[in-house]
């Protein structure tokens, strides 16, 4: 580990491998901190990927995919199932430790030094620039000089912290999720099943993700709203006794998904952030690990211009914000909304769409159209269905 | 008063995010609250996904 790097990239998940992978390849000497013994371990994450959103930036490979999926089931609160193939679109679950070990692997091999067990404790500034970060390695205090830093340290990014970034999430908008990984489960193979109203999973949806072999994701998340009275572990836990229980639950895991809006300016003199540091998570679907991606693809690539240029300020790291609004900052605005529209439906009110939805021929039901027939209460909202949902 | 149930812990950090005054602190394997900065809004009981936070009694 040297003392001096163009750029710093804190956290070694999919977003900061690709802040990093980008930077190099752009011409900067950069180095990844990951604070865990490991690469992609432990996962917290429901895995969901679309092969084209993936394909964005790297070839899919078959040791990533635990499962393809080639649509969506949604069950309503009296579990009417609506089935929905995605028209243009095929879906993966991945198993995350071998997916994330290979984008840092990818970042290494074009020149990015990686370290593991590398704990930043501290943001070093000099006068109102980010100029650097004291980082534990292996129990040895190391001082590390950076001409940009790239917090890609998550939802309780510290960088983002105390670089001066608001990163608090309000309770409504954070998806308060406990996932269990568990076999001897029969499972559809071939959709992602998700349910939804206030009995299975209030202000969010419960996820059933196969992953081959009897094996599967078994997830929820609930808006912050709704947990006060029960927990997410709660819900969980009687979906499981009822549906699975003779599952074994190999991992548990828990955590947050930031869902509300984008953060606008994940900058600062010397810093940007990406991924879930920055809540670049679809707030509708709390998918984040594509756009994590996108988030550290665009940051790297100004960041590398931004050494070229020798100028870190934040007026130059700018393009990066620019970047991401035109790319799917105004979508999750618009999945924000409709997410809005869509969590205050009642049961019956769940229960008639279904209802309707399934009236639409199989082979013409789309993700849009069951979406449209959701957002009826508000018909100014399907332009922006339409405009996300479309190709899907 | 916020009491940790620290062996139930997974360390994910999601209480971190919602707390308004910055008073707790996960690192790979520990948690703890800043007592004298917590202001009891009892926010990180509620998000906490298995329970671990819990609203005790002064002591």
């Amino acid at each position: 580990m040297k003392s001096n790097y163009d750029v710093v990239v804190v956290g070694g998940g999919p977003a900061g491998s690709m802040a990093g992978w980008e930077a190099v390849k752009g011409g900067a000497s950069v180095c990844i901190l990951e604070k865990d013994r490991d690469i992609g371990y432990p996962v917290r994450c429901g895995e969901a990927a679309s092969d084209l959103g993936l394909r964005q930036f790297v070839e899919p490979k078959d040791s990533w995919i635990a499962e393809k999926i080639s649509g969506a089931v949604i069950v309503s609160p009296n579990e009417s199932r609506v089935n929905v193939k995605f028209a243009n679109e095929t879906g993966y679950i991945l198993n995350r430790r071998i997916f994330d070990y290979d984008l840092s692997r990818y970042a290494s091999n074009a020149g990015a030094e990686v370290y593991t067990k590398a704990y930043v404790k501290e943001l070093l500034k000099t006068d109102d620039f980010v100029t650097g970060v004291v980082v534990d390695h292996l129990g040895e205090e190391k001082k590390i000089n950076a001409k940009i830093i790239i917090g890609a340290d998550g939802l309780t990014s510290r960088i983002g912290r105390w670089g001066g970034l608001k990163t608090q999430i309000r309770m409504k908008d954070m998806e308060s999720c406990v996932q269990y990984s568990v076999s001897n489960v029969d499972v559809d193979s071939d959709n992602m099943i998700m349910y939804v109203g206030e009995n299975f999973a209030p202000g969010g949806y419960l996820w059933v993700f196969p992953k081959g072999d009897r094996f599967a994701n078994i997830g929820i998340g609930i808006s912050g709203k709704h947990s006060k009275h029960k927990s997410a572990k709660a819900y969980l836990d009687q979906f499981m006794e009822r549906e699975f229980p003779d599952a074994s639950i190999l991992t548990t895991m828990c955590g947050g998904v930031p869902c509300g809006k984008p953060m606008r300016r994940p900058i600062k003199n010397g810093l940007m952030l990406v991924g879930d540091a920055a809540h670049q998570v679809n707030p509708m679907t709390g998918g984040g690990i594509v756009s994590g991606m996108k988030g550290g693809w665009l940051a790297g690539q100004v960041a590398a211009d931004a050494i070229i240029k020798g100028d870190y300020s934040e007026k130059t790291l700018e393009a990066y914000p620019e970047k991401l609004r035109k790319d799917f900052g105004k979508n999750h605005e618009r999945f924000y909304k409709i997410k809005e529209a869509t969590a205050a439906l009642t049961m019956d009110e769940l229960n008639s769409i279904a209802e309707n939805v399934l009236k639409i021929p199989h082979n013409k039901r789309t993700l849009a159209s069951v979406f449209k027939a959701a957002v009826f209460k508000k018909p100014s909202l399907i332009i922006d269905v339409l405009k996300v949902l479309s190709g899907v | 008063m916020i009491k940790i149930i620290e062996n139930k812990c997974d360390f994910c950090g999601t209480c971190v995010t919602v707390c308004p005054v910055d008073c707790i602190e996960v690192r790979e394997a520990s948690i703890s609250i800043d007592h004298p900065v917590c202001i009891d809004c009892d926010l990180c009981v509620e998000i906490c996904p298995i329970l671990v936070l819990e609203t005790a009694d002064e002591v």
